[in-house]
């Protein structure tokens, strides 16, 4: 608890004793001017902020807030010689306060702790190995830092020696520790876990990730929900409203009892109008709604999803169609061997002798296949087995490995060595490799699936999705192999940018009434449809700006699979949204028809009111518990 | 340019108060408050002085918000 909160509780503990006493002493008289000095002092103990800040509101014409209903409701109760009741309902809305903002403390710690990025220092190393502690904003690029166990990784850079594991959890949500070694690169933001690295910074503080990320976070919930919306424009016709219902409940029935020649009854009438105004403090929903998107965005961030705003989770809510860009979302954009066909000796051999003979070129398939050779038997290429290497451009490379001849390259450079091979009918970049003269079959080099990308779907549709489309500027045919591997609905194929707009617009006006659709791209060229989607995801888009700018939603760890996590997420969102309205709006209803005809007194309406608050607000921050959102405890 | 400031504020809707508070101030482009991470982020118009700006912002959200802070 905070001072301010302890502060609290300390007069609500002498406020309840003392009326408690006041209450049970007989020798407090009955009514008089004595008993309304004795019970104003914890009136004015408990309430005497609320009666500054009703004065203050109407000073500054904005009254009817919730503190000036209770200063009136109070104040009234008072004046009909209501004392204890008038303490009552100022006591227990301080409870009501005082919980609400122990329990926001509590899951803002909670949150604080997983979100918390931001370093605080940064040790550069001097010349001579002299290591000091300075402002992170302080370190150029190209300088040296080191980074001790347990501590942050305070900007982007390469490691420059030693070994450790990092732990990225507050940056992409995921758990596990990962590996790094010397030349690895490191994001700013990570926790160095095991071992001291020395770090050569590659950006400035400000351009690092770590601050890239929190000015996400900080700068998410700009934009307000339509619920916040109502919410906030209900409290304004709401609250003068049932000021000027309660006005008429004290003074329209005893006008028209004294019409009919009977007892006015202002006594009653104003005691019922009061417990009216009790009643009717909507600080209820006007606390809890935002909490409930606040706390959503917040679990979120915890997941490696962050949502700009809270307009986004009611959007993402309604999503029922998803469309996704191939390339860098569903597969892996990179290259990597797919397949070697045809082969006329055994499969192994071939990518042994490609890749050594590809093993001087620095071209992208040559690296495809050399990463494909060393997975495969764990070892490097051996470089001393490779003689007389060329390197011709836009065909291939010749060498003699093992003292074998050997070409690797396309189809140009099989016709230039007068080679027959054959063709590949697969889509992707062939390597046709011949051993002295003799063609022994061809490399097939494909951008592969996200081993995730299939489930990725299936859980879409778990999310209620109920259509998958999928966008690629590739081939037909490879547009529809890949489709139909992941079992998305839809594919449109050899797409410009441009196309891609139009295919979302067209799948926008044919989506139903309050149904929305959501685009999912990796940000390369997908600006403008990321913008016109109702909702846009940027996957890993910690290396685009202008993905960044112009997605609502980033998922920060490539994971496709996050998609259903974050419509999963918004809509137990809002489903908490629309529970806190009906219950608090139904309760409110209730009570004032009660309190109208008289059957609910003051006692019943100020536990109704802080009562409905204290569960709204447990109910708000049920959406920070994203944990069964999170794919990965499903597939534990 | 764009600045962020630690704030302190009890409830979701006080701190939507302040961000509508702190967007009206002159100087001020654009707020935003983060209540989850009491925080406030402040984009400024251009050529003014951020300290000055702020000292408004600072009035202003307590005008609607009595029972809160920024810390510039």
């Amino acid at each position: 608890m905070s001072r301010k909160q302890k502060a609290a509780l300390v007069r609500i503990i002498i406020t309840a004793a003392l009326t408690l006493l006041l209450i049970l002493i007989p020798a407090v008289p009955e009514s008089g001017w004595l008993r309304l000095a004795l019970f104003a002092v914890p009136y004015l103990l408990i309430g005497y902020d609320i009666l500054i800040e009703a004065v203050d509101g109407v000073l500054h014409l904005r009254p009817f807030d919730e503190c000036f209903l209770m200063a009136v409701a109070t104040v009234g109760a008072f004046a009909l010689g209501e004392y204890s009741e008038g303490v009552a309902v100022m006591l227990f809305y301080q409870i009501g306060e005082l919980f609400q903002s122990v329990a926001v403390g509590k899951s803002r710690r909670s949150i604080g702790a997983l979100m918390d990025i931001r370093p605080d220092y940064a040790n550069l190393e001097g010349e001579g190995g002299t290591v000091s502690r300075v402002d992170p904003d302080e370190v150029a690029i190209g300088s040296v830092i080191v980074v001790d166990p347990g501590e942050k990784i305070p900007i982007d850079g390469v490691i420059i020696s030693g070994t450790s594991t990092v732990d990225t959890r507050a940056l992409t949500g995921e758990s596990v520790p990962r590996r790094v070694v010397t030349g690895d690169r490191v994001a700013g933001g990570c926790i160095n876990v095991s071992g001291v690295i020395r770090i050569r910074t590659e950006k400035e503080f400000g351009e690092s990730t770590a601050s890239k990320i929190l000015e996400l976070l900080e700068g998410a919930s700009s934009k307000k929900s339509k619920s916040e919306d109502f919410i906030s424009k209900f409290a304004r016709i709401y609250t003068p409203a049932v000021c000027g219902g309660a006005l008429a409940l004290a003074v329209i029935p005893p006008l028209v009892s004294l019409a009919l020649g009977g007892d006015a009854g202002f006594g009653i009438w104003i005691y019922r109008a009061l417990t009216f105004l009790v009643i009717s403090c909507p600080c209820a929903l006007v606390v809890s709604i935002p909490l409930t998107f606040f706390a959503a965005i917040g679990g979120a961030g915890t997941l490696g999803i962050l949502i700009k705003g809270s307009n986004y989770i009611e959007t993402l809510s309604n999503v029922r169609t998803v469309v996704f860009d191939k390339t860098g979302t569903m597969t892996k954009g990179t290259f990597s061997v797919s397949g070697i066909h045809h082969p006329r000796v055994e499969e192994s051999v071939i990518l042994d002798f490609a890749a050594h003979a590809e093993s001087a070129s620095s071209h992208p398939i040559a690296g495809s296949i050399i990463d494909a050779y060393t997975s495969a038997t764990g070892s490097a290429v051996d470089r001393s087995r490779v003689t007389d290497v060329t390197e011709i451009g836009g065909q291939g490379v010749t060498a003699t490995v093992d003292g074998v001849r050997v070409a690797a390259g396309n189809g140009k450079l099989m016709d230039a060595l007068g080679i027959q091979y054959s063709e590949c009918h697969e889509v992707g970049t062939v390597v046709h490799v011949a051993f002295d003269g003799r063609y022994v079959g061809h490399i097939l080099i494909s951008d592969e699936i996200k081993p995730t990308a299939k489930e990725a779907i299936a859980a879409m549709r778990r999310a209620r999705v109920k259509r998958a489309v999928m966008l690629t500027g590739d081939k037909e045919s490879v547009g529809r192999a890949v489709a139909e591997q992941l079992g998305a609905d839809d594919v449109y194929s050899e797409l410009l940018p441009d196309g891609k707009v139009e295919i979302v617009e067209k799948l926008i006006s044919e989506a139903e009434k309050g149904e929305a659709v959501a685009f999912v791209g990796d940000g390369i060229n997908d600006a403008p449809v990321l913008a016109r989607a109702d909702v846009g995801f940027a996957m890993g888009a910690l290396g685009s700006d202008a993905a960044i700018e112009a997605a609502d939603v980033v998922i920060m760890d490539d994971d496709p699979r996050r998609v259903a996590d974050a419509i999963s997420l918004a809509r137990g969102s809002m489903a908490i949204v629309h529970e806190n309205i009906a219950f608090a709006i139904g309760v409110k209803l209730l009570c004032l028809l009660l309190g109208a005809v008289g059957v609910a007194g003051m006692w019943a309406a100020i536990f109704a009111d802080v009562g409905v608050m204290v569960l709204a607000v447990c109910n708000a921050i049920r959406a920070l518990f994203v944990g069964k959102y999170d794919h990965r405890k499903e597939s534990k | 340019m764009k600045k962020t400031y630690k704030i302190d504020v009890d409830c979701a809707n006080c701190a939507l108060k302040m961000e509508e508070a702190a967007k009206k101030t002159p100087g001020v482009a654009g707020a935003v408050v983060n209540f989850m991470t009491l925080r406030m982020s402040v984009e400024f118009d251009e050529g003014v002085s951020p300290a000055d700006v702020m000292k408004s912002v600072r009035a202003n959200c307590k005008r609607v918000e009595r029972d809160c802070e920024v810390f510039i």
